[in-house]
């Protein structure tokens, strides 16, 4: 101990006697505590609990007696519905993902670069998102791609001569899959966008200018300064992307879904389980297991990209 | 399944839940009993105290309804309710995914007593002891009840639900565009194939099935049509030539042009014949007061027509149906408030079927004193129960058979499948459903 630090360490009072309620421990869990326990409630026993559901029978119950083993998970992995639903969002996740990932990085870097109106090009591409996805489905589904002469999208083709598309009713050429991309692409964009308009301000000025003196402006500037020192924001936004891909529900459901429930289209698991667990099936067992294989390929996948991206790896 | 009384309200925009409450959901049932528990009025006594208890009075019955579209319905249930003198009865009105609610609420002890459940329980609700044995409250009523109905909600001999109205899908057309373009109402599907070829000139397109293109409401009307059913004896019964080349002709109109795509409203909703985006829809007659409003006297109704030499028309019908649930406070309480009012109160059961919406009360007693159904349209339309009625779908139709095969006539009718191929692998589905239930 140095001399200065042991003069300050004696001139302390002598400290009174410590307080229940000084205690650092208590107002941990008075702060966290309320969270941890909606955490347990919520998330940790309900996947518990899930796990559980599904090695049983667990038809109209959540408390059922009958063990059925792997047969719930037999019966999910040859459920061709099942089956086609997670290719189609393996499908869908390895297209989207990149788009959305690009799309938003493109904008980002427009936005940061332009010289007038930045915040008003920021506020206008985030406005989006805070717009509920049912909203945007329904403004997407009845008003821009309806699918008499009178919906938007029909209106204007029309100017040009082009008879009125039923977007989501042909499924030759399958029309819905740009309804349903575009309404994500506009509800999420903004959002990844500021992700990269943060990272991009972090981005240290003098590397642009010595990197200009060496003749490196434009793509060559972005290929070897920009998108290098945004590595680590890419790699966050590429797995949320991802899992975002996997947990698709919300305006596929809203778009789709007719009074018959959900045609055999673009029909995320998500739904799909849904229906078989939460909705007019109540097979809980089957529902469960089907979850349970859902969140196994996301963790495989996430594993996968974080192998590639290098997600968690210690920044040189 | 398609609930046969599709509601307004239920119909442009499905109130879906988000995707949170499906990974909540998904992840387990866990907090269900908690949540129930702790959230929102069941409508039943906090104190518990039953029928049973040596002090006589009965607690509280709560009574679930979904929410019905028509002005003056809660309020006629509530006062039906506040009518019955041996125990207080409170209804919850429940608006949004009444099946899925109700379902889940039957999971815990805090769910209904008595509840209206779609065509009766499911079988799964029957065979997992959710639902009591409803049988002994008919007594002599019985036959006048309509048989179909009442078998389609009896297992093993029990009957599990009571018929509280019907309501009746069927095709309505334009009288003036018909007669216009010299098309008389289409008898066979044939003559329905060559109506929607006519009929469709510029912005109007001949037929509107569902902006699916039918497959949503399509099977059971082309099966009873072409002579077959979704089971019979208890064996599948549609995957035959007769059923495949019926689909195939759907297919045909589907992509023939004539045949209205993408219109506003689906075809539970009357707006698409309304408006004049066609001349011959698929709806319901729960559309009735709507169409006349609109259109006066300018609307007809026919049957799903015949197919082939053997078939004949067909209407699907369907019913709520009052159900008792097991875990009810007081069984025998819930039991007897039932029949009071679903059986015993014929008068409570005309008002309901015809002062708000527009339903056929569930016996034929009362059909003969329903006025409205007296004259025009209705007055078909009720004859249309009788000579061409079916069940919407049998018991033993599981909803996992029944996506099976809406997913089946999607790929048929909107993606050119081969319809043997499609139906066979129906079969598949529905074979292993039966045989959960012994068949």
């Amino acid at each position: 101990m140095t001399g200065a630090a042991g003069r300050l360490a004696s001139a302390r009072p002598a400290s009174p006697r410590r307080k229940w309620t000084d205690s650092p421990h208590l107002w941990f869990w008075i702060f966290v505590g309320p969270f941890v326990a909606g955490l347990v409630v919520f998330v940790v026993i309900p996947i518990i609990w899930s796990v559980w559901l599904s090695f049983y029978d667990a038809r109209n119950t959540v408390t059922p007696t009958h063990f059925v083993g792997f047969d719930n998970y037999t019966r999910m992995l040859g459920d061709s519905a099942f089956r086609s639903s997670l290719v189609t969002f393996v499908l869908f996740a390895l297209f989207i993902v990149p788009t959305t990932f690009v799309l938003s990085l493109a904008l980002a870097v427009l936005v940061s670069n332009t010289r007038a109106g930045k915040a008003f090009f920021r506020s206008v591409f985030f406005l989006p998102t805070a717009c509920s996805y049912v909203v945007a489905a329904m403004i997407w589904r009845e008003s821009l791609f309806g699918g008499t002469a009178a919906g938007l999208i029909n209106t204007v083709l029309g100017w040009f001569g082009v008879a009125p598309i039923a977007w989501l009713s042909v499924v030759h050429p399958p029309w819905y899959w740009l309804v349903l991309v575009t309404v994500r692409l506009w509800l999420q964009l903004g959002f990844f966008m500021v992700l990269f308009l943060a990272a991009l301000q972090r981005v240290p000025k003098q590397l642009y200018e010595a990197a200009a003196l060496d003749g490196a402006t434009g793509w060559k500037a972005f290929r070897y300064i920009t998108f290098p020192q945004l590595r680590a924001t890419s790699t966050a936004v590429l797995m949320l992307l991802l899992v975002n891909a996997f947990q698709a529900f919300d305006e596929f459901y809203n778009v789709l879904t007719t009074t018959a429930g959900y045609p055999p289209y673009a029909r995320p698991p998500l739904v799909y389980l849904y229906n078989v667990a939460l909705g007019n099936g109540q097979d809980f067992g089957d529902g469960s297991a089907g979850a349970i294989i859902l969140t196994l390929i996301i963790a495989v996948f996430a594993l996968l990209q974080g192998r590639l991206t290098g997600l968690g790896r210690r920044e040189v | 399944m398609v609930p046969i009384m599709v509601r307004y309200s239920q119909l442009s925009v499905p109130a879906g839940p988000s995707r949170r409450q499906v990974l909540a959901g998904g992840a387990g049932a866990l907090t269900l009993a908690a949540l129930t528990a702790c959230g929102g009025n069941t409508g039943r006594s906090s104190g518990g105290a039953g029928a049973s208890g040596s002090g006589g009075g009965a607690g509280t019955i709560a009574q679930w309804y979904h929410q019905y579209g028509e002005p003056g319905t809660e309020q006629a249930v509530k006062r039906y309710a506040a009518a019955y003198k041996p125990a207080k009865v409170s209804v919850q009105w429940i608006p949004g995914n009444y099946d899925q609610k109700s379902a889940a609420a039957l999971l815990t002890d805090s769910g209904p007593d008595v509840f209206e459940y779609g065509n009766g329980p499911t079988i799964d609700m029957i065979t997992g002891k959710q639902v009591v044995d409803l049988t002994d409250l008919y007594g002599d009523a019985k036959s006048d009840f309509t048989a179909s109905l009442l078998e389609r909600m009896t297992w093993q001999g029990k009957i599990y639900g009571i018929p509280q109205v019907v309501d009746m899908q069927l095709f309505v057309y334009r009288k003036s565009m018909l007669a216009k373009a010299g098309v008389k109402p289409p008898e066979t599907l044939d003559d329905l194939v060559a109506a929607a070829k006519k009929l469709s000139t510029g912005k109007v397109k001949g037929l509107f099935v569902g902006n699916d293109g039918g497959a949503s409401v399509l099977a059971g009307p082309v099966l009873w049509s072409s002579g077959h059913d979704y089971l019979k004896d208890g064996k599948p019964d549609f995957d035959n030539a007769e059923v495949a080349g019926a689909l195939g002709k759907f297919r045909d109109l589907f992509s023939s042009g004539d045949l209205l795509l993408g219109a506003p409203t689906d075809w539970s909703d009357p707006g698409a014949i309304t408006s004049g985006l066609t001349a011959i829809q698929w709806t319901g007659l729960w559309n009735f007061p709507a169409l006349q409003k609109a259109l006066g006297d300018d609307f007809g109704v026919l049957p799903f027509p015949a197919i082939g030499g053997s078939g004949k028309p067909s209407v699907p019908v369907g019913a709520y149906a009052a159900c008792v649930s097991a875990r009810a406070e007081n069984v025998d309480a819930a039991k007897k408030f039932v029949k009071w009012l679903w059986v015993d109160q014929t008068s409570d059961q005309l008002d309901f079927a015809q002062s708000y919406g527009f339903h056929i009360p569930a016996r034929a007693s009362l059909v003969a004193k329903a006025d409205k159904l007296k004259s025009g349209p209705a007055a078909t339309a009720a004859g249309y129960l009788k000579d061409y009625g079916h069940p919407q779908t049998p018991l033993l139709w599981t909803p996992k058979s029944s996506t099976a095969m809406t997913d089946a006539i999607n790929n048929i009718v909107r993606s050119g499948a081969s319809p043997t191929m499609e139906l066979a692998g129906v079969r598949k589905v529905v074979d292993a459903e039966l045989t959960r239930f012994g068949g």
